[in-house]
């Protein structure tokens, strides 16, 4: 390493200040997390880094986890801020292995809210609840002042169950292991963009927000061997493959043919530039399984609705080391790294 | 998806590839010109299938790397003061200016916003009277049409409080200046589809019978990038240097006569500074009278201010397809798409985002 010359004229940063970027489950998100959150808090349950909390009390093992929902628009096709604010924390318990049982729900709401609006963002929680079989058991009201809120702002925090044997985390992954993904991704980033810039398409793009506790437990019912489960929330596939890639110093290879996105997705990605591999999804997730029982898994996953067009999309290797790379449609390969900030769409 | 699996196809592709294996008898380099070309290059892995004389170089056609950093900082400068509006196309926001990029202005407080088209700038300006609206006319002779067309909609309006910061750059200019210098290796190009689907390619010609270089006009998908090789190797196997058009589905020799028209209403050709490389003369855009009032630089008062660009970067050389991205001591390491040094490191177009984004690994030790 060269020595630092105090006169480089080395742009500025952003690291004095917060960006957008700093949320957006990619690079500089994982940099807030290790330069700032783990630092201050660190201990064994959080140090795992996985979408919840794993913990002992007696004999149960519980699974913990949090959540907020800062989403705009409020009400989107598919869904509304109140879906996303149940079915967030269920899945993420889901990813933990574990049965969500309980949830709590903060909501900052900002002065001159309709209460026609809440009213339905309430009730859209509570059938969310509902279906997924999770009780709101407690809950705190704040309000703020006109313009300093979004509308509404949502956290959920829940707990859940595990009820089997297996260490579901990105520890348990191996090279051999096949990567499941649940299916067609991008459907809910690319829903929500449509409304947000007033993109209109031929056929809607509805967000794919669900619980996925359901299929999850049909996995863990039939005995498949479960190591690691991830929802492709933030960040989407591409960011949840590197976050395990380099947590386990294993290699990922995927092939893009064997990556399911719908037609209409596909064409707005084209259109604003985007890719799919790195756009949110609020339904989806990717299991990693040994590569016997990965066929299996995909026959009982697409039994469920949400889950119809799971695939095998590709495997774990043991090199390159910490690195995610993509077959290509016409075979060539490439790195598919995390994402540096925001996706912006380009110029031409 | 109807009109792009067809150009994606692994075996058509692959039928090309066996084409110019079999054509190919000794090393040439073959520089794209266009940015969204370098993307699907690298996106697709297509230098995997292509056979080890044929070197792929990237040229200069990323708007956002050439737009020098004098034009970032002053767009900069209106961002952060009160009351204005900067819009832009997304990719030039994180862009590094001497000190700040336009995300940086925003986090400050600067009203700066994303935009799909400059006729939605155009409406914020109607629907803004009492506020100033900028939009960052950034491209080549793609987006001119669509920038130029914004002016003359403004100016119908008597929208005062619109203008253009302009930032135009024209190619068959920046072509000849690679052609020109002394250490250039390039022994043909990918003329950019999209440009000539504007400009045409009359242009190309003159450059392809003077330098005698062979010259294909190329399409971006994997298909067309992999016809476009073809057809410039078997030119340069059999001696020949013309012009051929692999992008024929949409570029036709004389180009969109409406949009030219409208381009030369608005602009007039002018000399220009490409971020990297320096002035090359006539070889952008401005405006012309009685447009010149719509020029945010004139209207701001923005004065050439001592702008400092980054002595690291190489990016120039880079542009000129004389450094691939990873023979930059920074690359990767000081200079990474969260911290970049210079702009091609920052727009999904530019060659060493494309590097480090799609390949970095890959190509280490090469």
């Amino acid at each position: 390493m060269k020595e630092i010359n105090l006169s480089c004229p080395i742009p500025l940063p952003s690291q004095d200040r917060i960006v957008l970027a700093h949320g957006g489950g990619g690079k500089l998100m994982n940099q807030l997390l290790e330069r700032v959150f783990l630092p201050a808090f660190s201990n064994p349950a959080l140090d795992a880094r996985h979408d919840g909390a794993v913990l002992s009390a007696g004999n149960a093992r519980l699974a913990f986890t949090t959540d907020s929902y800062v989403v705009r628009p409020l009400f989107f096709p598919g869904g509304n801020i109140g879906d996303l604010a149940v079915n967030g924390t269920v899945n993420d318990l889901a990813m933990c292995g574990a049965r969500p049982l309980y949830l709590s729900s903060g909501f900052i709401l900002e002065e001159g809210l309709e209460m026609e609006t809440l009213r339905a963002v309430v009730e859209s929680m509570r059938r969310a609840a509902d279906a997924a079989g999770v009780a709101l058991v407690t809950g705190d009201t704040k309000v703020v002042d006109k313009g300093k809120g979004d509308g509404i702002f949502i956290n959920t925090a829940g707990i859940g169950v595990i009820e089997h044997e297996l260490r579901i985390g990105p520890q348990a992954v191996q090279p051999g292991d096949a990567v499941v993904v649940s299916g067609d991704l991008g459907a809910h980033g690319i829903a929500i963009l449509s409304v947000r810039e007033g993109l209109e398409f031929e056929a809607p793009v509805v967000s794919d927000t669900a619980p996925l506790w359901e299929p999850v437990a049909a996995l863990l019912k039939a005995g498949i061997e479960v190591h690691c489960l991830r929802d492709l929330t933030r960040g989407g596939l591409a960011s949840a493959l590197n976050e395990i890639a380099s947590a386990r110093k294993v290699g990922i290879r995927v092939r893009e043919m064997a990556i399911p996105v719908e037609e209409t997705v596909r064409g707005a990605c084209e259109l604003l530039g985007l890719d799919p591999l790195y756009i949110a999804n609020e339904g989806r997730f990717a299991a990693f399984v040994p590569a016997a029982s990965a066929e299996r898994a995909v026959e009982i996953l697409s039994a469920f609705p949400v889950c119809r067009q799971a695939s095998v999309a590709g495997e774990v290797t043991a090199d390159p080391a910490g690195v995610v790379v993509l077959e290509s449609r016409i075979g060539g390969s490439r790195v598919v790294d995390m994402l540096s900030g925001e996706q912006l769409p380009r110029i031409c | 998806m109807k009109f792009i699996d067809e150009y994606r196809d692994r075996k058509a592709v692959e039928l090309l590839a066996g084409e110019i294996r079999r054509a190919v008898t000794r090393p040439w380099t073959i520089m794209e010109i266009c940015g969204g070309q370098t993307h699907t290059i690298l996106k697709s892995g297509l230098q995997d299938l292509l056979p080890p004389e044929v070197t792929l170089v990237h040229g200069p056609g990323c708007p956002v790397c050439v737009t020098p950093i004098e034009l970032i900082d002053k767009a900069v400068d209106i961002a952060l003061r009160p009351g204005a509006i900067l819009c832009s196309f997304g990719d030039m926001l994180r862009v590094p200016g001497s000190t700040r990029s336009l995300l940086d202005a925003k986090a400050e407080g600067g009203d700066v916003r994303i935009v799909y088209s400059p006729m939605d700038a155009v409406k914020l300006a109607r629907e803004n009277p009492h506020r100033q609206v900028v939009f960052f006319a950034v491209g080549f002779e793609t987006t001119a049409p669509a920038n130029a067309m914004s002016v003359w909609q403004a100016a119908r309006e008597g929208l005062e409080n619109f203008s253009l910061l302009v930032a135009h750059v024209l190619v068959p200019p920046a072509i000849e200046a690679i052609l020109n210098a002394p250490n250039c290796r390039v022994n043909a190009f990918l003329a950019p589809g999209h440009v000539c689907t504007v400009a045409g390619y009359g242009e190309y010609e003159d450059l392809a019978a003077r330098y005698r270089v062979p010259i294909v006009v190329t399409g971006f998908e994997p298909l067309d990038l992999m016809d476009g090789i073809r057809r410039a190797v078997a030119q340069l196997e059999s001696g020949r240097a013309e012009v051929e058009n692999q992008y024929s589905r949409a570029v036709a020799r004389e180009g969109n006569a409406a949009a030219q028209r409208i381009v030369a209403e608005v602009f007039e050709v002018s000399d220009r500074q490409w971020r990297g490389i320096g002035e090359i003369r006539a070889s952008g855009l401005r405006l012309r009278e009685p447009y010149r009032r719509f020029d945010a630089a004139e209207r701001f008062g923005l004065a050439a201010a001592g702008a400092r660009e980054s002595t690291e970067c190489l990016s120039g050389l880079v542009l000129q397809g004389l450094k691939k991205p990873y023979e930059c001591p920074a690359f990767g390491t000081k200079c990474t798409p969260e911290h970049p040094l210079g702009a091609p490191m920052v727009s999904s177009e530019g060659a060493c985002a494309a590097y480090y984004q799609f390949g970095r690994r890959a190509n280490e030790g090469n």
